[in-house]
């Protein structure tokens, strides 16, 4: 499994890696995101569930987690290979050409603000196939759609393999509903890492 | 060897049909400013394209393209359509942190002008207007103070003028108004009526509500502030950059603009020409430009 994520991000590399998790996140983020190398030749966009009215802790987390760039996103901001960017609460994040980052303030999906099927199914129709599309443990549906969606435009896209996450709803659901590469947090790491040095 | 997660990337019938969804919206639009002219083509697609996919859920079109030719024939689908791409339902007092930066950095300078003038720009349904007229009101600033509210959206405009909004979202209204450091009772403001909540008309007195384009328009006025609050981020950076320069052109020397908490006139041709008072709550300041 390892291998073949290794060769597939060698032939079609992404330009951005769209991650969406949320209960379980932090776990499954701090087993993927430490392997990463500082210059990780592909922007990389993180949705996690957060409740409204509150800063995020995100951008805090994964600074802790990392050793690339961790920027909180604002609108418009063009999305840079070896940075991390994070969402905001009460706006969904949308990618647009560019890639650059597009914030949206329309109403909820699925009660999820932001929500990463409508990250995903923007990286779907902005970056098609030169993107990675990555869902980790979580308690609900939410991606499963985005996800399937960016398999369908040819990106590459990887789910969290259901025994090594907190929650499972999430990863099951995409399984459920299109054929994703399933892979442990730390394998999605060590594939990137390989990747991203051979290309430094 | 070769699994279906392998296959090599090349064209998709997804890609393909993206596109012609592409080609349509531009037709649609082109079509929308020849008619009725409004100028929707440097809205930021990403957003565009989901507003518009979901109007056609809404509606029950198979295709843009049928949706374009009702939008031709049928004035009343244009309308409902110019509400899905434009309204953005807002709360009272939405980020309380905000209200609360205006209230101690910029209400004190706006005090020191003898008399106000205040321009919401995209005031959609006017929750915005009736949170700075009440803060206004509590800084002893309302009497000497007129405020624009424009919207490109007629219906908007209307029920922003009404000032009338179901009695069910003012929990959250009033929850924001105490968070926002407002001194009175957020009931003081209004009367309940029929599940409704109606605003003063006192505070409505000293707002006009008006058509006007950031796409098309020029500034109307000379004024103090610029509140204009998640409008920016469903424009494209060209469309910004005009809305900002529009902003700039409007103030006076050392006048205030507010934008959404996550957007910035740093990406602007403009940005020299403002400071930030609050890079957090995105409050600026317009300055002499620094050659």
């Amino acid at each position: 499994m390892l291998t073949e994520a290794i060769a597939a991000l060698h032939r079609q590399p992404p330009v951005l890696v769209a991650v969406g998790a949320s209960a379980g996140a932090a776990q499954a983020l701090g087993q993927l995101l430490p392997k990463l190398p500082p210059a990780l030749p592909a922007a990389i966009v993180v949705v996690v569930h957060m409740p409204p009215g509150v800063p995020s802790a995100l951008p805090a987390l994964v600074r802790s987690l990392c050793p690339l760039s961790v920027v909180e996103v604002d609108d418009k901001m063009a999305l840079e290979p070896g940075t991390v960017y994070t969402a905001v609460p009460d706006y969904h994040l949308l990618v647009d050409d560019g890639p650059t980052a597009a914030l949206s303030a329309d109403p909820p999906v699925a009660r999820s603000r932001p929500s990463i099927d409508v990250l995903f199914e923007s990286v779907a129709e902005t970056c098609r196939e030169r993107a990675l599309g990555i869902l980790l443990s979580g308690a609900n549906d939410d991606g499963a759609a985005g996800l399937a969606r960016m398999r369908a435009f040819g990106a590459l896209t990887w789910v969290q393999r259901p025994d090594t996450a907190e929650m499972t709803a999430m990863p099951e659901a995409a399984l459920a509903r299109a054929p994703h590469l399933a892979l442990a947090p730390a394998e999605m790491g060590d594939a990137l890492a390989a990747w991203g040095r051979s290309h430094g | 060897m070769t699994t279906p997660i392998d296959d090599p990337p090349g064209p998709t019938e997804a890609g393909e049909a993206a596109d012609d969804l592409d080609l349509e919206i531009d037709l649609l639009l082109e079509a929308i400013v020849r008619k009725y002219s409004y100028e929707f083509r440097d809205y930021a697609r990403a957003s565009l394209r989901r507003r518009i996919r979901g109007a056609l859920d809404a509606f029950g079109f198979a295709s843009v393209s049928e949706l374009q030719h009702h939008v031709l024939r049928d004035r009343q689908v244009f309308t409902t359509l110019l509400s899905r791409l434009t309204v953005t339902v807002s709360a009272m007092f939405r980020d309380p942190g905000y209200y609360l930066a205006l209230r101690r950095e910029v209400l004190p300078m706006l005090a020191t002008w003898p008399s106000l003038k205040i321009w919401v720009a995209g005031c959609s349904t006017g929750e915005e207007v009736y949170s700075l007229t009440i803060l206004l009101d509590e800084a002893g600033l309302l009497e000497r103070t007129h405020i624009y509210a424009t919207d490109i959206n007629p219906e908007a405009l209307r029920t922003a003028a009404a000032g009338v909004y179901p009695l069910a979202r003012l929990a959250q209204f009033t929850r924001n108004y105490q968070q926002a450091g407002g001194t009175r009772s957020l009931a003081d403001y209004y009367t309940a009526a029929y599940g409704n909540a109606a605003f003063d008309r006192r505070l409505r007195a000293r707002v006009t509500f008006s058509d006007h384009s950031l796409a098309t328009d020029q500034v109307f006025a000379e004024v103090q502030f610029v509140s204009c609050r998640n409008v920016l981020i469903y424009f494209n950076s060209r469309l910004q950059d005009r809305a900002i320069g529009l902003f700039h052109d409007s103030l006076v020397m050392h006048g205030f603009l507010a934008l959404g908490s996550h957007e910035r006139v740093e990406g602007s041709t403009r940005a020299r020409g403002f400071r930030a008072v609050s890079r957090k709550d995105r409050i600026y300041q317009k300055v002499p430009y620094a050659d």
